[in-house]
């Protein structure tokens, strides 16, 4: 089998401050392929992020299934196999370091997991060492610059050597060099590791570097493709309450002003400019 | 200014008393305070002193920074030399109304104050040396023993090093409010104590509404992160006893058996 995540009519639903039922997530059917970087984007209160802890056993479903890996995360003895296998990295990176030195930050986990002392040394450098933060194993996390301090998150997590990684909105609290930084080790993670990436995300420019991109919206997934199919079906997206990439709005923009009839499928700033000499030729 | 503030009073370095486990430490402490209460005599406490000072000049711990040690129990200090002094019953040297000095009185004074120097000497040395963590976690296995009594010690540890580590986000966190009320026209600096206390509200409530949303988005990380309590878990860092340890044990252990044999003759 070579889904990794898979979900079955997946409802979620909780009680607003009027006692009314209302539903994050409606009817959320989704298979998620091994070494897949799959962006889920979303505008607040599209169910994303609730979407994301389903993946990790944290949210249980109200109604349908989810399975990681062909377990079933409402089956209670599986869950520390299931957080295993699919880790989480969470949106403020001061919320989620542990410890007060940045090495024993990484080891959390795998004390946790009952793993042999030396063998924990071993894979804390390792993780160090992936995400570019090995010389900064001694410091106290709250020295670091956001970015820095994400990316010990991200160590801590694959540590663990799961095979998927859930990325909450990593990188919304980072300014722009933090977000560069984390963008390039989640890609590493995929590239090179082959763990399977999800990347729940609002901006534009991350879900780019996706091999597919989720939409959500009310509770549901409305669009599902590769990032070209999805940027380029613009007024679906506008629907969604979501902009789209710049490279993108500008082409489409042109369209819709002249009959340039260009093509609007630039996803970087160098496809946008290759458009648009070629149209002024 | 806030994030000025250093915690627990850690004074890193690399000398011996650094690196000296935290365990042995703690227990060298503990049976340091229990040979001053026996010491009685010049030479017993001579011999303390000296040794303290000896950890002092092997550390490099400023002795500014052990004379500032020193200053919060100045008051205690000189409260129990009074009693001391007029209270202590014998040799009557001077003498004013119902009030009096007595040989005895002086002696004992003398005595007092000695002792409790040393005795905050030797426990800040404690802290100086070794750092918050370090202490914690001497702590959590010096005391395991008594978790067969169900005594929660994993789970104190844990609350321990977590506040540890929360300190300076929560400073920060404090400043950020701090400016962010000022800026709304707050006014902490002027008035009377009531008021700068009633004006320290809009601190705490945000402060206190972010520390709850805090802990419970930590608590979620330590679930994913496969935390469940103290079953099965391993620590990356063993403590080891090495060299430096049974030098230290060595030399504090003479000292000690000196400090106490001496005191028992009242040297």
């Amino acid at each position: 089998m070579s889904e990794i995540i898979k979900t079955e009519n997946l409802t979620y639903a909780y009680h607003d401050e009027n006692g009314n039922e209302k539903y994050a997530l409606n009817g959320v059917d989704l298979s998620i392929k091994r070494g897949e970087f799959v962006a889920v984007l979303g505008h607040n209160g599209s169910g994303k992020s609730t979407l994301a802890g389903h993946f990790n056993a944290i949210r249980l479903p109200s109604g349908g299934k989810v399975y990681i890996d062909m377990m079933d995360t409402s089956d209670e003895s599986k869950i520390y196999d299931i957080r295993c296998t699919c880790a989480m990295v969470f949106q403020n990176p001061d919320n989620q370091i542990v410890a007060t030195v940045v090495e024993e930050d990484v080891a959390f986990a795998l004390e946790n997991m009952g793993v042999p002392p030396e063998e924990i040394r071993r894979r804390v450098d390792d993780a160090l060492k992936a995400v570019g933060m090995y010389e900064y194993r001694g410091h106290a996390p709250h020295k670091l610059s956001g970015g820095q301090k994400q990316r010990v998150a991200i160590a801590g997590v694959i540590a663990m050597m799961p095979r998927c990684i859930v990325f909450d909105e990593p990188t919304a609290m980072l300014d722009p060099a933090g977000r560069k930084e984390v963008m390039r080790v989640i890609c590493e993670l995929n590239k090179h590791f082959g763990i399977t990436v999800i990347l729940i995300t609002h901006h534009m420019d991350e879900a780019i570097k996706a091999d597919r991109v989720v939409v959500m919206h009310k509770g549901k997934v409305i669009m599902d493709g590769t990032p070209k199919q999805i940027f380029t079906n613009v007024d679906e997206l506008k629907k969604a309450s979501l902009t789209v990439p710049q490279t993108i709005e500008v082409l489409y923009e042109l369209n819709n002003k002249s009959n340039a009839n260009l093509k609007i499928d630039a996803m970087t700033v160098c496809e946008c400019a290759d458009i648009l000499q070629s149209y002024l030729k | 200014m806030l994030k000025d503030i250093t915690l627990g009073q850690f004074f890193p370095g690399n000398s011996i008393v650094h690196r000296t486990d935290p365990r042995v430490k703690i227990v060298l402490v503990i049976a340091m305070i229990v040979s001053l209460l026996l010491a009685s005599g010049v030479f017993s406490y001579a011999l303390m002193a000296i040794y303290l000072f000896v950890i002092i000049a092997v550390s490099k711990v400023h002795l500014k920074m052990v004379v500032r040690g020193l200053k919060p129990i100045v008051m205690i200090v000189v409260i129990t030399a009074i009693l001391n002094i007029f209270y202590t019953a014998g040799d009557v040297i001077w003498q004013w109304g119902f009030l009096h000095i007595t040989k005895q009185g002086i002696y004992a004074a003398i005595e007092m104050v000695v002792r409790i120097m040393l005795l905050i000497i030797g426990t800040s040395m404690l802290t100086y040396t070794t750092s918050p963590i370090d202490l914690t976690e001497g702590l959590e296995r010096l005391m395991s023993p008594l978790k067969k009594i169900h005594v929660p010690v994993h789970e104190l540890a844990m609350v321990m090093s977590i506040a540890l580590r929360f300190i300076p986000t929560l400073i920060e966190e404090t400043e950020k409010i701090i400016s962010a009320q000022k800026a709304r026209g707050a006014d902490f600096e002027t008035g009377s104590i009531l008021r700068r206390a009633k004006a320290m509200v809009p601190i705490l409530v945000p402060l206190f509404i972010s520390s709850i949303r805090r802990a419970e988005e930590l608590a979620t990380a330590m679930e994913c992160r496969l935390y469940r309590g103290d079953v099965g878990r391993t620590r990356m860092k063993q403590l080891k006893i090495c060299s430096a340890d049974y030098i230290s044990m060595t030399v504090s252990v003479i000292v000690f058996a000196g400090t106490i044999i001496l005191g028992s003759f009242g040297l």
